[in-house]
């Protein structure tokens, strides 16, 4: 899925995380380009041509929402937030505006690869066959069939739902928002009651300990994602 | 007398070459005869002694025998001799001493006027030809010959004098000596023949010579003297740099009385003690009396005591029969040189009946100078103090005449049986109860008409008044003197009674205010019970204005501008604030205004002004009312002052408190960020210099610590970010409903590296329901009290997390198997840098509990402590239940039909 030398942007004013990064997805075989300011990284991101980027929220000149919100006007390209503890609502905000994922300074290496990796390979828009396959979980979109080792589990159509809006962005945060919209089609936009509820259920119907789930993970007070 | 101590100043004076000017000491002395030169010589012959070159200029004996034989001894230079207008006259040989250069040289009568045709035209410039040329002198003069003191002692004396010498020339003298004769020796030695004073017959001398004269102009020349001394004693202290002032040891002492004059005396006291330098006292001597002094009286007893406090007496109350004794015994212990006291100009007759504590005082005193101030009664001055006015109504003659008649005829009835005596006796009565009932005016009325009707009815003839009644007029003498002496007494017990109950009026009053103010500690309900409280008393509107942070008066209770506190008013009140005097309406300042200010101070600060404005008509504030207004103002400026001494103390534990936490934070700060960077930069440089050197798993454990020392820092940062944020206020909370499973899964997810080694259980109950918090806050509490008891308890003890609700609320408990911590310190766990003194090396913050307690009660939630049976220690919070569960939506339980 991950082709050698995928073009990443790091646009970040701080330079040893610009260094750091360079050094250390380098050495992962991709081809990486640091930006210092915002308009740095929108020049480099038409010259450069970044297969995804690495954005951070707290820049000097623009902010890091300004500069998501004016990429995306004309690029689709997938957009992975640094941000730090205590921005929540930045992060909602940049996931609504559409960036594709987000980590939290300070990061492992192994955290911010496997977001990396989701959010190319969501990118590349392979998921279009009909069984999605996540270790023990199964979910066939084709006869809305869902299977825990193996087992076929009674799951009502919300629930569905839910899965399948998760299992389609799998490895990327969704948030409350937008899976309400997904779901409930806007009628129950400020309901978290619901979401809470129905995440519940879910977690007791696919997951072997729904005290530590492993497949929807929570990501605190921003949203969920199906590992 | 007075004599000269030996002193250096003349030797060393001597080593110095002739350029130095000389140094000049003067004998000054009350009046000729007072024995300034015996003096003069007595000292020179002394020098003499010393073998210092001594040479007389010009001494005047007047054959005295004693002066005379102290000259022989001393060395003479010859006189110069003139002759002016055909007649021969002796001068000072001015270049015969500067010929001869002595070292000292005696030149008596300094005032002396030169003969015309001589170098100088007074004597006091040779001298100070002498002294410019290095020769000092000795030189004697008389008080009166000072040319400022002229005036006075001319006035004292009634003699004239020509010869004068400037002060400015005295004052350059290096010493002035005085020489004092008690006026009883000298007025001997007068007789004695022993003073002589050329030009003057023995008439004039002896007017002059009276103990009056000499005794004033005694006072003069050791005022003068003790002048000099302090000012010699101030050069003295600022060449040496010594801060003053040097206490004197004396003191003076005013006796202070319950009159106008009193005030005055106190001025004058304190002028006295200022001059001096002096401490001085205000004494007053409590005599018990038949009758208490009356309210007027205690009233401006007290203001002059406070008067004199105000100006910085110390005020001593002392009780005794024997006044000026009282006094005398004070002024003996506290060392006192000088007592001033009033005494009232009377009548001859009245001094010869009584003698006046100040005469008594004269009398008694000894070595200690009384100053007595003759004072004028002003009558008009008196006037202007209010006191109560008792108004005798009509009907208080009438009823007394109405009795008088009612007696009259009784006496009628019975006279036939008891006789004239009897029914004079009879006829007493009426007066008596007259003057117990309706005060002396009545009674005397009721006693002359007694005598008439005793006289028209009774003696004979009867119904007629003949000029054989006459004798019969002693009769009427006892009835007014009995009249008088029984309304005297009886009156002024009732002025006993009326006051005694007004005391009790505003002692009740006092102390319920007192009372109602005891236990508060916030001013402005303070000020608005003070308001309410006066105002009730008073029957008046009552505004409180106290100096606020600029400096400015400001309303703090009580009435509003809209009622009377105008601009003029307020004025009022500003003039009273800064005078401290009371103002306004009833008093004789700033009468018209409408409201009355009395002002709010204690001895340190003026706080404020109690503004009344009484609804009573009249235009006079009653003494009663006025001292009842100003002991609330005492109480209220004690309270505020209370209260503001109170919030000071508050203010510096504040900045204690404060001042403790920085010191921790720093603390904290230097050894939880430096103890991982350490380890941080210990291992990479171990790493980046040992390259190739390590062993893999070597490497591993580096990087691992590296990781581990990052981790730590990380997590200070966070709770000091935290407690930033807490302590700014700045956080938001983002409640949303939340599952508390889910937020334990997190917590536990973020601390499983920590946990790995830990058994952890975790009992929620079944049906717990979603709360309404803020998902990351809760998350951040429960990650800090695991991350607390994984370090207090030992690695592979269970660590318990249990949730449970009622119908009210939530708990939630982290429970470990550790030591647990004293009791004592369960409370404090919570507080900032608050580390137990365990022996267990525990590296933390001493800020993850204090977060928790924050967090929690951000939600308006509680957390505690406390030790659990099996020995570990328990962290329990709850939260409120709050808002109702919403209910879920219909097609939930709905769908559970259409399962697929």
């Amino acid at each position: 899925m991950i082709t050698k030398g995928t073009r990443i942007l790091v646009i970040d004013d701080e330079i040893e995380i610009r260094r750091l990064l360079k050094v250390a997805l380098s050495g992962h075989g991709f081809d990486v380009k640091g930006a210092a300011t915002g308009r740095d990284g929108l020049d480099d991101i038409i010259a450069f041509k970044p297969e995804l980027v690495i954005l951070d929220l707290g820049l000097p000149d623009l902010n890091g929402l300004e500069v998501l919100k004016n990429l995306r006007e004309w690029s689709g390209v997938p957009v992975i937030i640094l941000s730090v503890k205590g921005q929540e609502n930045d992060k909602i905000f940049a996931l609504d505006a559409g960036a594709d994922d987000y980590v939290t300074k300070p990061f492992g290496m192994g955290e911010l690869l496997a977001r990396i990796r989701a959010a190319l390979r969501h990118a590349a828009g392979t998921e279009d066959e009909p069984v999605l396959v996540f270790d023990d979980l199964t979910i066939d979109l084709a006869r809305r069939y869902v299977t825990v080792n193996s087992r076929e589990i009674r799951i009502t159509p919300t629930e569905y739902e839910l899965l399948k809006i998760l299992a389609l962005n799998a490895g990327k945060v969704l948030t409350h928002r937008h899976l309400i919209r997904a779901v409930w089609k806007m009628t129950y936009e400020y309901d978290t009651h619901s979401l809470r509820v129905y995440i519940g259920q879910l977690r007791r119907k696919i997951e072997s300990d729904p005290s530590y789930p492993r497949h929807i993970i929570t990501e605190p007070g921003v949203g969920y994602r199906l590992l | 007398m007075i004599y000269e101590k030996k002193t250096d100043w003349y030797t060393t004076s001597s080593n110095l070459n002739g350029q130095k000017r000389g140094r000049m000491t003067v004998f000054l002395g009350v009046s000729a005869g007072a024995g300034k030169t015996y003096a003069m010589l007595d000292a020179a012959r002394e020098r003499l002694a010393e073998g210092v070159d001594v040479v007389v200029g010009w001494v005047d004996t007047y054959g005295r025998m004693e002066t005379e034989a102290l000259l022989k001894g001393l060395p003479a230079l010859a006189r110069r001799r003139l002759v002016y207008r055909d007649k021969e006259f002796e001068e000072i040989d001015l270049n015969a001493i500067l010929d001869r250069r002595p070292a000292l040289v005696l030149v008596g009568n300094l005032a002396h006027n030169n003969i015309p045709g001589s170098r100088h035209t007074h004597r006091y410039q040779d001298v100070e030809e002498l002294l410019a040329a290095g020769v000092n002198v000795y030189t004697t003069i008389n008080i009166q010959h000072i040319e400022t003191l002229n005036d006075i002692v001319t006035r004292i004396t009634g003699v004239a004098v020509k010869e004068t010498v400037p002060d400015k020339f005295l004052e350059s003298a290096f010493q002035i000596q005085l020489v004092d004769i008690p006026p009883e020796e000298l007025i001997q030695r007068l007789k004695d023949g022993k003073v002589y004073v050329p030009g003057q017959d023995e008439e004039a001398l002896r007017r002059f010579y009276r103990p009056g004269n000499i005794n004033a102009l005694r006072e003069l020349a050791l005022r003068y003297t003790a002048k000099r001394v302090g000012h010699t004693l101030e050069t003295y202290m600022e060449d040496h740099r010594i801060e003053g002032p040097w206490p004197t040891g004396d003191r003076i002492m005013v006796c202070v009385s319950p009159s106008p004059f009193s005030a005055q005396l106190i001025r004058m006291a304190k002028r006295t003690a200022e001059g001096m330098k002096a401490e001085w006292l205000a004494v007053y001597v409590e005599t018990p009396r038949r009758f208490p002094p009356n309210e007027a009286e205690r009233d401006l007893l007290a203001r002059n005591l406070q008067l004199a406090v105000d100006l910085g007496a110390e005020t001593i109350t002392l009780t005794g029969n024997d006044i000026a004794g009282e006094l005398l015994e004070l002024a003996k212990k506290r060392n006192v040189s000088q007592i001033l006291i009033g005494k009232s100009l009377h009548t001859a007759f009245w001094e010869w009946t009584r003698s006046s504590v100040a005469d008594n005082l004269t009398h008694r005193s000894s070595g200690v100078g009384i100053y007595v101030i003759p004072n004028k009664p002003k009558p008009e001055k008196q006037k202007k103090l209010h006191f109560p006015t008792l108004r005798i109504p009509l009907i208080n003659y009438l009823l007394p005449l109405m009795t008088m008649a009612l007696v009259t005829i009784l006496a009628g009835l019975v006279y036939p049986y008891v006789g004239l005596a009897n029914v004079a006796m009879l006829l007493i009565l009426p007066i008596l109860f007259s003057a117990v009932k309706w005060g002396t005016g009545p009674a005397v009325a009721a006693a002359v008409v007694c005598s008439l009707t005793f006289d028209y009815f009774y003696i004979p003839p009867v119904l007629g008044f003949i000029p054989a009644d006459l004798p019969y007029l002693l009769s009427l003498v006892v009835f007014i003197i009995v009249a008088l002496l029984t309304g005297t007494l009886s009156g002024r017990l009732q002025q006993q009674v009326i006051s005694s109950r007004q005391r009790e009026t505003r002692m009740a009053a006092l102390y319920s205010l007192s009372r109602d103010i005891a236990a508060v500690s916030e001013i402005n309900p303070a000020m608005e019970i003070v308001a309410r409280r006066i105002s009730e008393t008073t029957d008046s509107q009552v505004a409180v204005l106290l100096l606020d942070q600029s400096g400015k008066l400001e309303l703090r209770a009580g009435a509003s501008s809209q009622d009377f506190l105008n601009d003029s008013e307020l004025a009022a009140a500003e003039w009273s604030f800064e005078n401290g005097e009371i103002a306004g309406r009833g008093t004789e300042t700033l009468s018209s205004a409408v409201g009355l200010y009395v002002p709010l101070r204690t001895e340190q600060y003026s706080q404020g002004v109690l503004g009344i404005k009484l609804e009573s008509k009249e235009q006079r504030l009653q003494l009663e009312q006025r001292r009842l207004l100003e002991a609330f103002a005492n109480l209220t400026s004690l309270l505020v002052t209370r209260i503001k001494l109170a919030e000071l103390a508050r203010e510096s534990h504040l900045v204690a408190e404060s001042e403790r936490l920085r010191t921790a934070l720093f603390d904290s700060l230097s050894h939880d960020l430096r103890t991982p960077l350490a380890s941080i930069i210990g291992a990479v440089t171990s790493l980046l210099e040992g390259e190739g050197f390590f062993s893999p798993e070597a490497s591993y454990d580096l990087l691992q610590t590296i990781k581990q020392g990052a981790l730590r820092m990380n997590r200070f940062v966070g709770n000091l970010l935290d407690m930033a944020e807490l302590e700014s206020g700045l956080i938001r909370l983002n409640k949303d409903w939340c599952d508390i499973r889910e937020i334990i899964g997190v917590a536990v997810r973020d601390m499983k590296d920590l946990l790995r080694d830990r058994p952890l259980r975790v009992k929620v109950s079944p049906d717990l329901p979603l709360v309404k918090v803020d998902f990351v806050v809760l998350e951040q509490v429960l990650v800090n009290l695991l991350d607390n008891a994984i370090k207090y308890s030992d690695t592979g003890s269970e660590i318990c997390i249990s949730a449970s609700y009622d119908n009210k609320q939530v708990k939630i408990t982290v429970t470990d198997n550790g030591q647990g911590i004293p009791t004592g310190d369960l409370d404090h766990v919570f507080d900032k840098f608050y580390r137990l003194k365990s022996p267990r090396q525990v590296s933390g913050t001493g800020l993850g509990l204090a977060i928790c307690k924050g967090l929690i009660e951000t939600h308006e939630g509680s957390i505690w402590a406390s030790n659990n049976p099996s020995g570990g220690l328990d962290v329990s919070f709850i939260l409120p239940l709050g808002e109702a569960v919403p209910n879920n939506p219909s097609c939930i339980y709905g769908e559970e039909n259409n399962d697929h």
